[in-house]
């Protein structure tokens, strides 16, 4: 429990949101982020990941409830699990757009939108249009946006959900090679227990109505890679992470 | 050469008709103010020329002038509609009035209020704006959630949310808005000027129509005729190129 000593670079404390139709998303969700790490919040759909997700973003206020950055609001970024891209602009002006939001012209921004690109391996396709794209490059692009503002924090909302297994397996590790790279911490919304474990420093189980944490597993492995995936560590921590989202539907031994 | 007769095929059926009206007007030796041949319909354009010419600049500028106005004030309008949705609720009643009223039964009323040249506009105007006003609120709407949540994220003004994201996410809606108008915009214009039915220095195509059947100028009828589908045709054919060149390389509809 020593990790826990360090200091949480966002807190929430006692979170509740109950949506005007009624349903309670969260209730009572504590849970801090620390600096550095790799935190998943792994849970059946409907249980308020999404939502917690967006009220560490900012773009939802919390019912009750408080959320505590540690000194400042550190630069964030977002990756939703469409790629969200402007389907009218190249690449490059998608992955421009937070500068420009901020006031910077394109030439200011070139060095930035010219390292992003880099960063998500699509340094040739900058002219291109989303449309012209495989969906796990368009999802490259959405990451390579995020990244543009040099984020401390990034969040991603189950990214990888809509591609099928290969491109998830490499995103998977570019997305580890992307955080050790750029030092940042990342929050990662996934229903997947494989790509919970294998990607995580922590993972955070939700449990359904309400929606809060249930479990939290330490995955403690240094290096991620084939073996880390055939290890008896993975296979261990998998069907722990299984058996706590069992837990979570309440349909523990089934499935 | 399956290929080539398929494209050919409209063309030749085309030719084919008119072929088939040339032959039976001649065989059956058919009176031209009963149903001219295509040839002489043709000899009477070339000769009534610079009459025809006069009347297809005045209709051409009553259709592009209320084009004009219905595009600016349907944009205007949608842009109001969509900021404030009690503006929609108390105004869209009045848009559908004007929509729903048959344009031949309002114009004589306008010619009652207006100069001629003026509510030969309006009934224009009247007809091209509907399909520009709905097609531009729903494309102001139909904005990605996602991408309008991003924008937030990066503090985006509302001009810079207006100038980004609504407008370019609007545009083919618009366009489309437009295409329809146009044709319409053509109608509305030759509706009223049948209604008004005065000579006078701007007398339109349609004046001429009913100039000429008055005096049994049959084959002026045709001529004039032709030459209101064929600025029919023009219009369409204009706002799809336009639309084409707006919208290759991003939206669906153009690909
Ligand atoms: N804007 C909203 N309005 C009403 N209900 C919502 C809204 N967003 C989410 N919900 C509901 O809140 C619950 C949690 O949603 P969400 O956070 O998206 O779950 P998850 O991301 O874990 O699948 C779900 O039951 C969902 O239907
Ligand atoms: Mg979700």
């Amino acid at each position: 429990m020593g990790a826990d000593m360090s200091p949480s670079l966002v807190t929430l404390r006692a979170v509740s949101k109950t949506f005007q139709t009624g349903t309670r998303a969260l209730d009572n969700l504590n849970l801090d982020v620390r600096p550095g790490e790799f935190l998943t919040l792994l849970g059946p759909s409907g249980c308020g990941k999404s939502t917690a997700l967006r009220i560490i973003a900012g773009l939802m206020a919390p019912m009750s409830g408080q959320v505590e950055w540690g000194c400042v609001k550190p630069e964030l970024g977002f990756v939703f699990q469409d790629p969200t891209l402007m389907p009218w602009a190249s690449v490059e002006d998608n992955i421009w757009l937070p500068l420009r939001l901020r006031g910077q012209s394109k030439a200011q921004a070139r060095k930035r939108i010219d390292e992003a690109l880099a960063l998500v391996g699509l340094s040739r396709f900058g002219g291109a249009f989303p449309r012209e794209l495989s969906g796990g490059m368009k999802m490259r692009v959405s990451i390579a946006r995020a990244l543009v503002t040099r984020p401390a924090i990034l969040l991603l909302d189950e990214p990888f959900a809509a591609l099928d297994e290969i491109t998830r397996f490499r995103l998977n590790d570019d997305l580890l090679a992307l955080q050790k790279e750029l030092a940042a911490t990342i929050v990662f919304v996934t229903h997947s227990v494989f790509e919970s474990v294998y990607l995580s420093s922590r993972i955070c189980v939700f449990t359904n109505r309400p929606g809060r944490v249930t479990q939290e597993i330490v995955v403690d492995a240094p290096t991620r890679d084939s073996d880390f995936r055939a290890s008896a560590l993975f296979g261990q921590t998998c069907q722990q992470a299984s058996a706590a989202l069992e837990r979570a539907y309440g349909l523990e031994g089934a499935i | 050469m399956k290929r080539l007769i398929e494209k050919l095929a409209p063309w030749l059926l085309f030719a084919a008709a008119i072929g088939a009206w040339e032959i039976t007007v001649r065989v059956r030796e058919i009176a031209p103010y009963i149903l001219p041949a295509p040839s002489v319909i043709a000899a009477t354009a070339i000769s009534d020329w610079p009459l025809l010419w006069a009347a297809l600049l005045v209709t051409l500028r009553t259709t592009f002038l209320a084009l004009l106005m219905a595009s600016f004030g349907g944009l205007a309008l949608a842009l109001l509609f969509a900021r404030w949705r009690w503006v929609e609720r108390s105004l869209f009643p009045f848009a559908v009035v004007l929509q729903v009223t048959p344009i031949i039964a309002i114009a004589p009323l306008l010619l009652v209020y207006l100069e001629t040249d003026a509510a030969v506009l309006t009934c224009a105007f009247i007809v091209a704006f509907f399909p520009v006003l709905s097609n531009s609120v729903l494309g102001l709407r139909s904005v990605d959630r996602n991408l309008v949540e991003l924008y937030e994220l990066y503090g985006a003004s509302r001009w810079q949310q207006l100038r980004l994201l609504r407008l370019p996410a609007a545009l083919p809606y618009f366009l489309g808005g437009l295409r329809i108008g146009g044709g319409l915009a053509l109608i509305g214009a030759i509706v009223a000027e049948i209604a008004a039915g005065s000579a006078g220095k701007g007398a339109g195509l349609a004046f001429r129509i009913i100039e000429a059947a008055y005096r049994l100028n049959v084959p002026r009828m045709f001529a004039a005729l032709a030459l209101i589908s064929l600025t029919g045709i023009a219009i369409y054919v204009t706002f799809s190129l336009v639309s084409r060149l707006l919208l290759a390389r991003w939206h669906e509809s153009e690909i």
